[in-house]
């Protein structure tokens, strides 16, 4: 079978790869935006043993 | 899988057509449409609940049960491809078809097994995040490899693992399990039997033919009409009683007692006919019951929801 740089195996792989570039990067979005939420709650500290004397 | 796959025909019943799965089959691995169950009903238990949770850690929450439920799916597809192969109506997944290959569904599974139980403790609390991994593991082992291949009560006892997204909404919310929060798993575990009968009536060969114990197979037709009449009987009592608790309210009631009037009618009607009376309009009684069952759940969980809406203006609940 020839392999040719428009084979249909090609626009396949390059949706898949697509996806999950896009999920991944959604991921980090999420992450970040949570952090951001969960730093802002009034009930979050700083553990003792991090906080800067 | 590399290019040189193209010329190494292991990928099933598409030997001949050799395959690189794209990214709409991995989404089909996580049954999509089943999610939508999944994700409307979690999200109706937080919103339930009772106190307030930040919009982005609700999101959060919703998400990652949404990815544990996909995840289920995964593993339920890796396991069941030798029935899904068999029956019509999943033969097409991707797994019995060749797009993707079981090892590959079963690492995808278990990625998003781990991924989705720790986001989610990590989003909200450890409550939430143990519900959701015992629907998985309720799902996949107590479900799927063990009661589905064994005994006709498949459904019954095995329909809980659906009826979980609820509670770990309703746990997200509150890191607590209660009388409410029961009671919406309950209305998701009494309704699955009837509507998988229902299913099971009209698809007639096909559990059959892949050797799974429906009801259907193992007690008969006629048993399986007495059965769904009895447990619709029972969801309507559930279903009513569930208006009285703090979740429900006049609205609720009000729908309630005409979506289940409507419900148990169709019960009736399927308990009343016989198979010539089936067969000759082809399962009419039976597919209409089936699809009123989804707008069914959808609008009891609709309700729960309207009335939590309502209650900051003091319209909803009692």
């Amino acid at each position: 079978m020839s392999l040719s740089r428009q084979h249909e195996m090609h626009n396949r792989r390059f949706s898949r790869n697509l996806g999950l570039g896009i999920v991944l990067a959604a991921f980090v979005a999420l992450v970040f935006g949570l952090t951001m939420v969960k730093v802002k709650t009034d009930d979050f500290t700083v553990p003792l043993s991090q906080e800067v004397n | 899988m590399s290019d040189a796959s193209l010329n190494n025909p292991v990928l099933g019943n598409a030997a001949a057509e050799p395959y690189d799965s794209n990214f709409s089959d991995y989404f089909a691995l996580l049954k999509p449409r089943v999610m939508v169950l999944v994700v409307f009903t979690a999200l109706i238990g937080l919103i339930a609940a009772p106190g307030a949770i930040h919009p982005m850690i609700g999101f959060c929450a919703i998400l990652f049960i949404a990815v544990g439920g996909g995840a289920s799916g995964a593993l339920n597809m890796w396991w069941d491809a030798d029935i899904d192969a068999v029956m019509k109506r999943t033969r097409n997944r991707p797994v019995p078809s060749g797009r993707i290959t079981g090892q590959e569904a079963l690492g995808f599974g278990i990625t998003l097994t781990g991924f989705s139980v720790v986001m989610l403790a990590l989003a909200t609390n450890l409550v939430a995040a143990g519900l959701l991994a015992f629907t998985i593991f309720f799902y996949i082992v107590i479900y799927t490899m063990w009661l589905k291949r064994w005994t006709p009560q498949n459904i019954v006892i095995g329909g809980a693992a659906g009826a979980f997204p609820p509670m770990i909404g309703w746990a997200a919310a509150t890191g607590t399990i209660s009388i409410e929060s029961l009671m919406m798993f309950s209305l998701t575990f009494m309704w699955t039997p009837p509507h998988f009968w229902a299913l099971a009536l009209f698809t007639q060969q096909d559990y059959d033919n892949a050797e799974v114990p429906m009801l259907t197979v193992t007690h008969g037709r006629r048993s399986t009409r007495i059965h769904i009449l009895v447990y619709t009987l029972l969801l309507a009592a559930l279903a009513i009683a569930l208006a009285f608790t703090s979740v429900g309210g006049p609205i609720y009631l009000v729908g309630a007692l005409l979506l289940n009037a409507q419900f148990v009618r169709g019960a009736i009607g399927i308990w009343r006919r016989d198979e010539e009376a089936s067969q000759a309009d082809r399962f009419l009684t039976e597919r209409k019951f089936f699809k009123a069952s989804l707008l069914y759940l959808f609008a009891h969980f609709g309700l729960i929801g309207v009335e939590a809406l309502l209650a900051p203006f003091g319209l909803g609940g009692w």
